[in-house]
């Protein structure tokens, strides 16, 4: 009896969900969207593959890259604010969101020059299919960094209040569930649009 | 009921149920012209009676939303309306204006009402579900304008749950997107582009909202759930609908002269527009097998579980059917169209009325529940008028895949009056399941006359 009761209790504890279920829910409906703009995206695609590796080549990769790498610093931030969270650190939580903010506003600037190149040569959603995919796909998750920004400047504040600790992170977590959730997106999204062919 | 000022909600509910019987009529007139093509004519032409029987349908559940609001909004916060006097002078005024415009339209022809009602000045007329003249128009903004301020004004001054929130973002939403009607420029497709923004971000976007906090609201009542469960439900809903109804509005922008790229965009988003309305299928059914009373009030919660089913069916299935620009480019503007209008208007708007009129007009009338006679013969009304919808909406199916094939898909395709006359059979049978939908509402209002004697003697 008491072996089998020690043996569940921390399996209890792992199949726990971090942040709250409505989050998830939010979750998976945005990435339920972007899976149906990808699905479309290969559909197009696969209709004229010649045209759509054509213009890919136009896109900036360096970029491209420089924001993966922005991205997932961001989300490994975040992860350090979690665990600061988690051991009750309630100095480190504000900082490594800070920092996390940081990677996004770093993002969001790379996109703007590459977007001020891209508009700037007179590139538009009406150019092609592959620009017009292109456009929409990355300026929809232009828009999820912004929204994700909110919910991290919102943490930041509760967390500079001191409101995260050990026994209540769920908004600390859901909020860092939906900034992997914008990070996991680029991931998919990048080799997709600028690199696959 | 809690607060004296919900009584205001009454003449509301009357009203509408009222214009419903109107709209209905006029239903069966149209559905007799589709096969009779002389029918009542000159004295009721055909795009008269359509305006009637479309804008009918507008103006009663407009009442039906305000009653439900006036009910609703006092007991979410927990304080007596801000004016019932300006509710009550409100109503008058919109059921004289209401029924001026139904006198309008049918004494006289259109081009000589818009003459009337000074359209010279500014030109809003003649647009398909925006028909109405310039002072009704107007009027309706006062109108609206005055219930959001007596019911925002309500709810600053009381508790501010999520779920009142949710219908104030509802309705000054639709307020707000009504003001497109007075926005009608040259260019047709920009006219279009902005129509749209009324009609499309009503009924697939603000009024989803009114819808789900409605929703919240009895299912709060009636099944005794938390209300942190129910209001965490609703978020998720609202953002659901605000995610793909308002790019979804791009399925209307396929063929009107608007840039390609909104097949995509409306596409992808539109074809994940059934989400919120599942979700409210599946919200209505949790909270019904978690209840934790059993409230006496049965067939609120009848109506309350049929119109989570029936939205996702009317709203969710059929509008998926013809949403995606493949497809659209074949059913645009065909009885498949008229199909989904018929059970998502029902399944969404019409159900999610009747069931606030089901739950709050017995407390209006000083009991908890009507008899169990009373709630029999509307559960009886709820399901002839249900299975009559889903008729109406089968053979309006069957009709439009049959006139998209004779029509436009097939190698000899016919002119449009020649398939029209081939599916006839389907029209017929459309008017007959039409003739059950209104014994079901002849039923529905007897259901308010009944009485219980055994109870009353007791």
């Amino acid at each position: 009896m008491t072996e089998s009761t020690t043996s569940t209790a921390p399996a209890l504890d792992q199949a726990r969900l971090p942040g709250d279920l409505a989050i998830w829910v939010f979750i998976l409906a945005e990435m339920l969207v972007f899976a149906v703009f990808f699905a479309a995206y290969a559909f197009a695609r696969a209709h004229d593959s010649e045209m759509f590796n054509l213009y890919q080549q136009t896109l900036n990769r360096h970029a491209g890259a420089i924001n993966t790498l922005l991205l997932i610093t961001g989300s490994w931030f975040v992860v350090l604010a979690v665990q600061a969270a988690h051991r009750d650190d309630k100095a480190a939580i504000p900082r490594h969101i800070a920092l996390g903010l940081l990677c996004g506003a770093g993002f969001l600037v790379v996109k703007v020059f590459e977007y001020a190149e891209k508009f700037g040569a007179g590139i538009s959603l009406s150019t092609n299919t592959f620009y017009m995919f292109y456009i929409s796909l990355t300026f929809f998750h232009f828009m999820h960094v912004i929204l994700g920004m909110v919910i991290l400047a919102v943490i930041w504040t509760q967390a500079r209040k001191g409101a995260y600790g050990p026994g209540n992170c769920n908004g600390l977590e859901s909020g860092a569930a939906y900034w992997h959730m914008v990070d996991l997106l680029w991931i998919i999204l990048f080799p997709l649009v600028y690199v696959m062919r | 009921m809690q607060y004296q000022s919900q009584a205001v909600a009454k003449p509301y509910f009357i009203a509408a149920i009222g214009l419903f019987v109107g709209q209905i009529l006029f239903g069966l007139i149209l559905g007799a012209q589709y096969v009779l093509g002389d029918f009542l004519f000159p004295e009721i032409p055909f795009n008269v009676a359509r305006m009637v029987h479309t804008n009918l349908l507008i103006v009663w559940l407009l009442f039906g939303f305000m009653g439900g609001a006036y009910y609703m909004i006092p007991e979410e916060a927990e304080t007596e309306l801000a004016s019932p006097k300006l509710a009550l002078a409100m109503f008058w005024i919109f059921l004289v204006a209401g029924a001026a415009t139904i006198v309008g339209y049918l004494a006289v022809p259109y081009a000589t009402l818009a003459e009337l009602t000074g359209n010279n000045l500014v030109e809003t007329m003649g647009r398909e579900f925006l028909e109405q003249p310039l002072p009704t128009k107007v009027g309706i903004v006062v109108v609206a304008l005055a219930f959001l301020f007596n019911i925002t004004l309500t709810v600053l001054k009381g508790k501010k749950t999520a779920i009142a929130t949710v219908l104030l973002i509802g309705l000054w939403g639709l307020a707000v997107f009504f003001l497109f009607a007075f926005y009608n420029p040259v260019n047709i497709v920009i006219d279009k582009f902005f129509w749209w923004w009324t009609v499309h971000l009503w009924v697939e976007g603000v009024w989803e909202l009114i819808l789900g906090s409605f929703l919240a609201f009895v299912l709060i009542k009636t099944t005794g759930v938390d209300r942190e469960v129910i209001e965490k439900w609703l978020y998720v809903i609202v953002t659901l609908t605000l995610i793909t109804g308002i790019i979804g509005t791009g399925h209307h922008y396929y063929w009107i002269g608007t840039p390609e790229y909104w097949q995509w965009w409306g596409s992808i988003f539109s074809a994940l527009e059934p989400i919120p309305f599942f979700a409210m299928t599946v919200f209505a059914f949790a909270m019904v097998n978690r209840r934790r009373r059993e409230h006496p009030n049965k067939v609120a919660v009848l109506w309350a579980l049929g119109t989570g089913v029936m939205a996702f069916l009317g709203a969710g299935v059929w509008g998926f059917l013809h949403t995606l620009a493949p497809v659209n480019f074949y059913t645009h503007g065909t009885q498949i169209t008229a199909a989904h209008g018929h059970m998502a208007f029902y399944g969404a708007y019409v159900m999610v009325v009747l069931m606030m009129i089901s739950y709050a007009m017995p407390i209006l009338r000083g009991r908890a529940a009507n008899s169990n006679k009373s709630q029999v013969l509307e559960m009886w009304a709820f399901w002839l008028m249900t299975v009559a919808m889903v008729f109406i909406t089968l053979f309006l199916t069957a009709a439009g895949i049959l006139q998209v094939w004779l029509q436009r898909a097939s190698d000899a395709p016919l002119p449009f009056m020649v398939a029209q006359d081939k599916i006839a059979l389907f029209y017929w049978m459309r008017e007959w399941s039409g003739v059950v939908f209104l014994i079901g509402l002849i039923l529905y209002i007897l259901s308010f006359f009944v009485e219980d004697k055994e109870e009353k003697a007791a």
